[in-house]
């Protein structure tokens, strides 16, 4: 097999790890509400049965070993020797946890602390019984594997030749003499021509072997002809047929066995070699093998190397027992004509029992997932960017159209209304290739709520809504490290400690929930627990501790709520181990806003909080504002944009000699002139009186921006190109699209933009481009 | 000729090995995910080799020998399940509801080629 190969077997098994762990885990959650239907037992023993049969292959020990003793046990509790009762489905919890880092470890070859999975393995052997799991892995090799040295029964794998050992008389009674009605077939083969005796010494040796299948064997389709053939792949072969119990056809029933081979081989293998031959058999036939007799010396053989030698493949044809089938075969023609009676009774019960496997695949069918395909993401890709062409076409054609005469035509308005009307629903399929629902997202929440609630000492139930609400794979999976930070914060901070809650009133269980919606195109995903609240007192003296707000500030409970997204207003030794990673809530702001997203909080006191995120379905199209600045048509994302104002006079004030405020309805709010920062104007101006718009946006730290611009023309959805892969990066730019006439237009990134402005930088963004 | 092989493994991993090792070696391979599509998938084919995994969903490899079994159409077909070393009981079972071979998992791909070859009329 070539490395190629391996490696995409092995990402193939990685990916269906991800799937056996997700399994794994709905199902262990499904078990610890109660669930106790063996479909949902089976289906998790499954899961980890398969993590552990691909580990095996591809000889990673340690997930093997882990694996091992986790599957151990969920065979134990399938098996009702084991009950699942909370302490246990607490530690499988954990140990799903720790089968998903040992995956991912092995993915990226590191290399695992033991200290990592032993306790919980030998916790887990413990609940079996067991003091302790086995020791370490012996690396494994394929053909000895690991799960061997961990099966609970360590004597279940002694090799099994004793099974065999008591048959030898079953065979003697029945020496190799004929019935008067056949004369008996000695046959050899032609190789062995010069005398078999002298062949036997020059080769070393020799082994003989009587063999006689009983019904079973041919019942398990293994075949005396096919075990011959093997056999003679050992050296030159001579058989001798024994049919002395083979009845007259009459009595003959189609599926019995009434032959037995006299085996001679001309071989230096061992006895052991004839045994393998039998590996699968040896229980079903009486077998005897020994080595080195010389043939001349055994009383039934000495016939055989006499007599003259026919085909050899006429041999095998002459022996071809084929109980089943196979009406050349003289033992079987007859009554293959016309079953026995034995025969008719075994069909009747079987029709029935086909009939139900029947109607029970078909069900399966109906039931069946729907099928799916793998297809590689980049050609997905490509296919949503030649629609995003596709798009752009349609609509320069729709204005050309407009310009020209043929717009009164009303097969061609039609025309292109149809053309419309399915471009927007191909543009739409193809992005639903792309989205995912959230459920995987929500998965690896579980696992969150489980280890801050260990590390907390809280009692936390996470309560999932909406997981297949679908949204695109790249929002999915920039999502998972801002809603971890806001699900660890919601326990952290959000939940009161059990003996508060019930010093409160409350359940000693925190609730966090998490729920995923669409709505009006776009998806809405809430946070929320039923702790505390947040604690106004203590934010504000943090902000002001921290001056981030004048102590005399007068701010509304919402605005006190939202200081929490202010960078600066958590810090790393606050946020502890439990929080980690040193992030805080303007870091998760920042990487919603980062997918044209927003996020609110919501926060009762003594009630608990609510964060509510709205993203977009896609970063493929985006719902924009198309703007004038200067000439120039811009887009303003639509998520950054609050409102819209006219810049009356009234409402301005000037700061400073060259910037002003717009009063709005809490306060001042700073104008940024648009043109000048993107250098389409060598100054900044002093607005004032002046025809033009504000844009109110929202930006990076909560904080309010007007930009001015000259004018709105559109609302629209436009499709992203990225200038970074076309053109390169340009500070305040976040993409660009294409517009029905052909032009390119900017998309601004409005939270570049504020920073620019604010952080009284003179140099014009696009100074080098404008 | 070439001979047909039907593998029945609900793990994508092991039926893309089961596949790659096959076909390596000549076999035309067919496959299915569980014991029902198993079923489903000898309808319109007798393979001259079943490779089958006994833990799967819908129906496992035990059920899905036993109808095999029953079929005189299939009867005679050599099934072979593959299993791990541990699993003495399991191999048992699967030989009682009329296994014709093991494979032991995991498997090398000689042994499993070696296999397939011996029990393959």
């Amino acid at each position: 097999m070539s490395n190629d190969v391996l490696a995409q077997l092995r990402q193939t098994f990685f990916e269906e790890c991800d799937e056996q762990l997700a399994e794994l885990e709905t199902g262990l959650l499904q078990m610890q509400d109660g669930a106790t239907d063996s479909e949902t037992v089976n289906a998790v023993f499954r899961a980890v049965h398969s993590v552990k049969g691909g580990a095996g292959a591809f000889k990673l020990t340690t997930l093997v070993s882990f694996a091992h003793v986790f599957e151990t046990a969920l065979d134990e509790i399938r098996s009702d020797r084991l009950e699942a009762g909370p302490a246990l489905m607490k530690a499988m919890l954990r140990a799903s946890d720790v089968l998903a880092d040992l995956v991912s470890a092995a993915r990226n070859g590191d290399d695992v602390d033991e200290a990592l999975w032993r306790g919980l393995a030998d916790e887990i052997a413990g609940f079996c019984g067991k003091e302790k799991a086995p020791s370490p892995a012996a690396p494994v090799s394929a053909s000895d594997p690991a799960p061997a040295a961990f099966a609970p029964q360590p004597m279940a794998f002694t090799p099994q030749p004793m099974a065999f050992t008591p048959q030898p008389m079953a065979f003697t009674p029945q020496p190799m003499a004929a019935p008067p009605a056949f004369t008996p077939q000695p046959m050899a083969l032609p190789s062995l021509a010069p005398a078999p005796a002298a062949e036997d010494a020059k080769a070393g040796g020799a082994l003989r072997i009587l063999f006689r299948p009983r019904v079973e064997l041919y019942e398990k389709a293994n075949d005396a002809v096919v075990l011959l053939r093997e056999l003679e792949r050992l050296g030159a072969m001579t058989v001798t047929c024994d049919l002395s119990e083979a009845p007259l056809l009459d009595a003959l029933d189609p599926h019995g066995a009434y032959l037995g081979f006299d085996i001679h081989i001309v071989t230096d293998r061992d006895e052991q070699a004839a045994r393998e031959v039998f590996e699968f058999c040896e229980e079903d036939c009486d077998l005897v093998t020994r080595r080195g007799a010389a043939p001349a010396a055994e009383s039934a053989a000495p016939a055989a190397h006499a007599a003259a030698a026919p085909d050899p493949a006429a041999i095998l044809n002459a022996l071809r027992p084929a109980p089943k089938d196979a009406p050349a075969d003289p033992s079987a023609a007859a009554p293959a004509a016309d079953p026995p009676a034995a025969d008719k009774t075994a069909a009747k019960p079987a029709d029935p029992a086909r009939a139900a496997e029947e109607a029970a695949a078909q069900r399966a069918a109906a039931t069946a997932a729907p099928a799916t395909i793998r297809v590689d993401l980049d050609r997905v890709d490509r296919l949503i960017n030649l629609v995003g062409e596709l798009v752009i076409n349609q609509a320069m054609l729709a204005q050309a159209v407009q310009g020209a005469d043929g717009a009164r035509d009303p097969a061609v308005s039609g025309g292109l209304d149809e053309l419309d009307q399915l471009t927007r629903e191909i543009q739409e399929s193809v992005m639903a290739i792309r989205a995912q629902p959230l459920k995987p997202l929500f998965q690896r929440m579980s696992r969150i709520v489980r280890e801050v609630a260990d590390a907390t000492g809280k009692k936390v139930r996470l309560v999932t809504e909406g997981e297949w609400t679908e949204v695109d794979k790249t929002v999915v999976e920039r999502l998972a490290d801002p809603l971890t930070h806001m699900i660890r914060n919601a326990i952290d901070h959000g939940l009161e400690s059990p003996a508060d809650r019930l010093a409160a009133g409350k359940p000693e269980e925190g609730v966090v929930r998490l729920s995923a919606a669409h709505r009006s195109g776009r998806v809405v995903i809430q946070i929320s627990d039923d702790g505390a609240g947040v604690n106004r007192d203590k934010v504000r003296a943090i902000a002001i501790g921290k001056g981030l707000v004048a102590a005399d500030a007068q701010l509304t409970e919402s605005e006190i709520d939202n200081l929490i997204f202010l960078p600066g207003f958590s810090t790393t030794e606050k946020i502890s181990a439990i929080s980690g990673r040193g992030v805080g809530m303007d870091v998760v702001k920042r990487s919603i806003h980062a997918l044209s997203g927003r996020i609110f909080l919501k926060s009762k006191r003594g009630h608990g909080s609510e964060f509510t995120l709205s993203l977009p379905l896609t970063l493929a199209v985006l719902d924009g504002m198309v703007v004038t600045v200067d000439g120039q048509t811009l887009v303003a994302p639509l998520s950054a944009i609050v409102e819209t104002m006219s810049l009356d006079a009234g409402r301005l004030r000037a700061f400073g000699a060259s910037n002003a405020v717009i009063a709005d309805r809490d306060g001042f709010v700073p104008i940024i002139d648009t043109a000048a920062e993107l250098g389409f104007r060598p100054h900044r101006r002093v607005v004032g009186g002046d025809k033009g718009v504000a844009l109110l946006v929202e930006s990076e730290g909560g904080g309010r921006s007007a930009l001015v611009v000259d004018a709105i023309q559109d609302q629209r959805q436009v499709v992203i190109k990225s200038l970074e892969t076309n053109y390169g990066r340009v500070p305040g730019v976040a993409a660009a699209t294409i517009l029905g006439d052909g032009r390119v237009a900017l998309i601004l990134d409005v939270d570049a933009l504020v920073a620019r402005a604010r952080g009284a930088a003179s140099e014009p963004l696009l100074a080098a481009a404008g | 000729m070439t001979q047909t092989v039907l593998t029945v493994d609900d793990s994508r991993t092991m039926r893309d090995m089961l596949r790659v090792t096959l076909e390596d070696s000549g076999y035309r391979v067919i496959q299915a995910a569980d014991g029902l599509l198993g079923l489903e998938a000898l309808k319109g084919e007798k393979p001259d080799v079943i490779v089958t995994d006994i833990n799967m969903p819908n129906m496992d490899g035990f059920g899905f020998i036993e109808a095999v079994r029953r079929d005189s159409r299939l009867a005679g077909v050599p099934i072979l399940v593959l299993t791990t070393e541990s699993d003495a009981a399991l191999k048992n079972r699967a030989r009682a509801a009329g296994a014709t071979g093991w494979i032991t998992k995991p498997f090398e791909q000689t042994r499993l080629v070696d296999v397939v070859r011996r029990v393959a009329a």
